[in-house]
């Protein structure tokens, strides 16, 4: 089953590679012989991470079967290949979600736990590896690892946030959670300043599953760090149903022309975005695909950047966490790069299991910047700086460009997770963080 | 009520794609397949996703077989069947058929005459109950032999002819026969050939035109529905140039 692969890309467009294509049809086949391998779920992961140059990308599309689902405890084990968005259709009628969900449902569990995400509620609940309770873990050397907690624990840390190095997850457990319908209780609030914001996040802590803010990047001076910040609960009534009436979806039919035009359809997208989001009442009751997945309802999305493609960038800030985000903040509206709108979540306490996990307690924001070569890059480079300084990280599921240094700063553990790499897998995300050469030359 | 639905080649992508839609409606299965180790995890997807019971059962098509024995077998197991979808075949290498006789009275075997026998079986026993549904995956390569693929094709047509004729004999008993001709699916069966491009479909697309196939009575269908009109213009091309091309 070997394909060309020139569909498989990742999220951002930016990096247009050739790959060899293997799609396993059950998850009992061996795995192909030859290097390096590499798993891809749905490519939603923005820069390299899912990507392995000229090498073999372990397509997991095939592998979709559920293996047991056990109703009265909402216990699930399935194949690595499986969708969020299938699993939510398929649990939600029986009263049960996801524990962690990021921003898109289009993500697999293999991809979920290679990246160890997380979501609006990391502050109570930890990532999406917190919530696995084992998965089988098939090596090159053709052997299958039991991987849990007791069993093969270090395996287990590895390849929770492990970026598909470690071997392909061929199914996984997790412990899904109760929920009484479908809905969610949202309440919105406008904020003129970052202190109002971070204030919110703060007071809502205990009393809200979910936070998130969206901040204007294009505000300046006073109005730094204003937006709209909005908190919510699974609805507790039992009268509602459990599934959503899911909007018909539109999608972004071919890549938009590069340079002025796709300039002003960026901002023009987030502005839309942006409104819709004001529009939201301050009070009200909204379906979880709305309120998790507002992105999923434009298919394609990505492709209003053109085919340059473009940058995400997400960190996350620890030390004086308010006074790093304000610097961030200042320096990317000063830039007048970005393309309006970034997402600020607050990060917990919780520790995930994972060696190379991302979140860790701070704030996180993430914002997107269409791809305008050098001077993008010596941005993001900048922002690298303010990021060290606050002992934060930044996330490879997003990046396309961080040194390898900054990967090294961002995660302690890593001389810990290196010996658990299988031999046979690589990533050009491995390739590129792993060794020294200098920023930005991956294109 | 549940379904009780008979599956033969109920490890192909199509058939398990059509099985998972009846599983969260909480059906009874009864699965034929050659491969248990396909059949175990078929089996495990359909309890999880909602199935009320899924029997198994490890036959292998390419030769022959006592299908009233098997087929006797599952019926009272299950005490009658709603539904029935003949789904096994395999794709003819074509160039090894021409000289290869023993494989290719195999190919045969696997997809037409297990189908056929299956098929004969099973309409006696809806006949006698009086109602149910009974759905044979034919193909459009049926519809006109062509250089690439006229051995399968071939047995192909025998399927759609014979399937037609059952429709016919079995009308008034309140049977419904259909013949299914599903276009460019990407399933294990066609891994050879690039999938991507408009003409493609995935297994579910097939299987959401068999479910409606049924509710609304239908006899026949191309599935994805284009190819209708692709295969009417192919069966209207005049065999003087046809012979000629490489299609
Ligand atoms: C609109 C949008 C919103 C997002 N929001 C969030 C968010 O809120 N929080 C967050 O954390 N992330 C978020 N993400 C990122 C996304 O959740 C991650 O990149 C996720 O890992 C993508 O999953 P995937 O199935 O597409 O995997 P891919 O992107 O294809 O692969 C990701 C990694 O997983 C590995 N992998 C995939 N399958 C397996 C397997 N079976 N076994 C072993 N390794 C495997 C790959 O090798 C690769 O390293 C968002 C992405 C988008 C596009
Ligand atoms: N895919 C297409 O584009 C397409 C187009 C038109 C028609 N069709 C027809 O659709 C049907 C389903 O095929 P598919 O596309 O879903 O492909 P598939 O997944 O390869 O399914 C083929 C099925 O037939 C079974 N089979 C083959 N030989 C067998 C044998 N000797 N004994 C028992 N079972 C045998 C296979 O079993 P194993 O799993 O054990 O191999 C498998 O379950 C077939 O009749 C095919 O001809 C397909």
């Amino acid at each position: 089953m070997q394909k060309n692969a020139a569909s498989l890309a990742s999220w951002g467009n930016y990096f247009h590679y050739a790959h060899k294509c293997h799609s396993p049809e059950w998850r009992y086949q061996a795995l192909p012989a030859q290097a390096s391998l590499l798993p891809y779920g749905m490519g939603r992961s923005y820069g390299d991470s899912c990507l392995n140059e000229n090498g073999t990308l372990i397509h997991t599309s095939a592998l979709q079967n559920l293996i047991a689902f056990n109703r009265e405890t909402g216990l699930l084990r399935c194949e690595g290949g499986v969708s969020l968005a299938s699993l939510i259709d398929l649990t939600l009628p029986h009263g049960w979600f996801l524990p962690v969900t990021p921003g898109t449902k289009f993500v697999t569990i293999g991809g979920a736990i290679a990246n160890d995400v997380h979501g609006k509620n990391h502050h109570r609940d930890g990532s999406f590896g917190c919530h696995v309770r084992c998965f089988e873990l098939l090596r090159s050397s053709g052997e299958r690892l039991l991987c849990s907690a007791t069993e093969n624990p270090a395996l287990f840390s590895a390849t929770i946030g492990g970026l598909g190095l470690t071997g392909l997850i061929s199914w996984a457990e997790i412990q899904l959670i109760p929920v009484n319908n479908a809905f969610l209780e949202d309440e919105s609030f406008t904020c003129d300043h970052l202190d109002d914001m971070l204030e919110l996040f703060r007071a809502s802590r205990e009393s809200h599953q979910y936070t998130v803010a969206w901040i204007d990047c294009l505000a300046s001076g006073s109005s730094i760090g204003r937006g709209i910040f909005s908190r919510a609960n699974h609805c507790r009534s039992k009268h509602l149903p459990q599934s959503a009436n899911i909007r018909p979806k539109k999608s972004v039919p071919f890549f938009l022309p590069n340079g002025c035009l796709n300039r002003h359809t960026v901002k023009a997208f987030n502005a839309v975005y942006y409104r819709k989001l004001m529009a939201r009442q301050k009070n009200s009751r909204i379906d979880y695909d709305r309120f998790f997945y507002p992105l999923d309802s434009l298919h394609h999305w990505n492709r209003i950047y053109g085919r340059r493609g473009f940058l995400q960038y997400q960190c996350v800030l620890v030390k004086d966490a308010r006074d790093a985000l304000f610097a961030l903040l200042k320096k990317i509206s000063h830039s007048g790069q970005a393309s309006f709108l970034s997402v600020l979540k607050e990060l917990g306490g919780t520790t995930s299991p994972g060696m190379l996990s991302f979140p860790r307690k701070g704030m996180t924001l993430a914002l997107d910047f269409p791809n305008r070569g050098r001077e993008t890059l010596a941005l993001l480079s900048s922002l690298d700086e303010i990021v060290r300084e606050s002992q934060g990280a930044i996330y490879p599921a997003k990046d396309a460009r961080m040194s390898a240094e900054m990967f090294a700063n961002s995660f302690p553990q890593l001389e810990t997770f290196r010996p658990h790499i299988d031999p046979a897998f690589s990533s050009s995300f491995w390739r590129r963080v792993s060794n020294n050469k200098p920023e930005g030359q991956a294109t | 009520m549940s379904k009780k639905i008979f599956i033969s080649g109920a490890t192909s992508a199509i058939a398990h794609a059509f099985a998972r839609r009846y599983a969260v409606q909480g059906a009874h299965f009864c699965l034929l397949g050659r491969n248990p180790e396909k059949l175990a995890i078929v089996k495990d997807d359909l309890l999880a996703r909602g199935a009320s019971s899924v029997e198994t059962v490890v036959i292998d098509f390419s030769s022959r077989h006592d299908y009233t024995a098997t087929v006797n077998q599952a019926w009272q197991q299950a005490s009658g069947f709603d539904i029935a979808l003949l789904a096994q075949g395999v794709l003819t290498d074509e160039k090894r058929s021409h000289t290869d006789l023993a494989y290719l009275q195999e190919s045969f075997q696997v997809n037409a005459l297990s189908v056929i026998q299956l098929a004969t079986v099973l309409g006696e026993k809806f006949a006698e109950q009086g109602k149910g549904s009974l759905l044979l995956i034919s193909s459009p390569a049926g519809d006109r032999g062509r250089e690439k693929n006229y051995v399968y094709g071939s047995a192909k047509a025998a399927v759609s002819v014979f399937c037609d004729g059952l429709r016919n004999r079995l009308n008034k008993t309140g049977v419904q026969v259909v013949t299914v001709k599903p276009g460019f699916i990407r399933t294990p069966m066609t891994t050879g050939f690039d999938q991507s491009g408009p003409l493609w479909a995935d297994a579910d697309v097939v299987a959401s035109d068999l479910e409606n196939a049924i509710i609304k009575g239908k006899s026949s269908l191309y599935t994805p529905w284009f190819w209708r009109y692709i295969m009417l213009v192919i069966r209207h091309i005049p065999e003087f140039i046809f012979k000629k091309l490489s299609i």
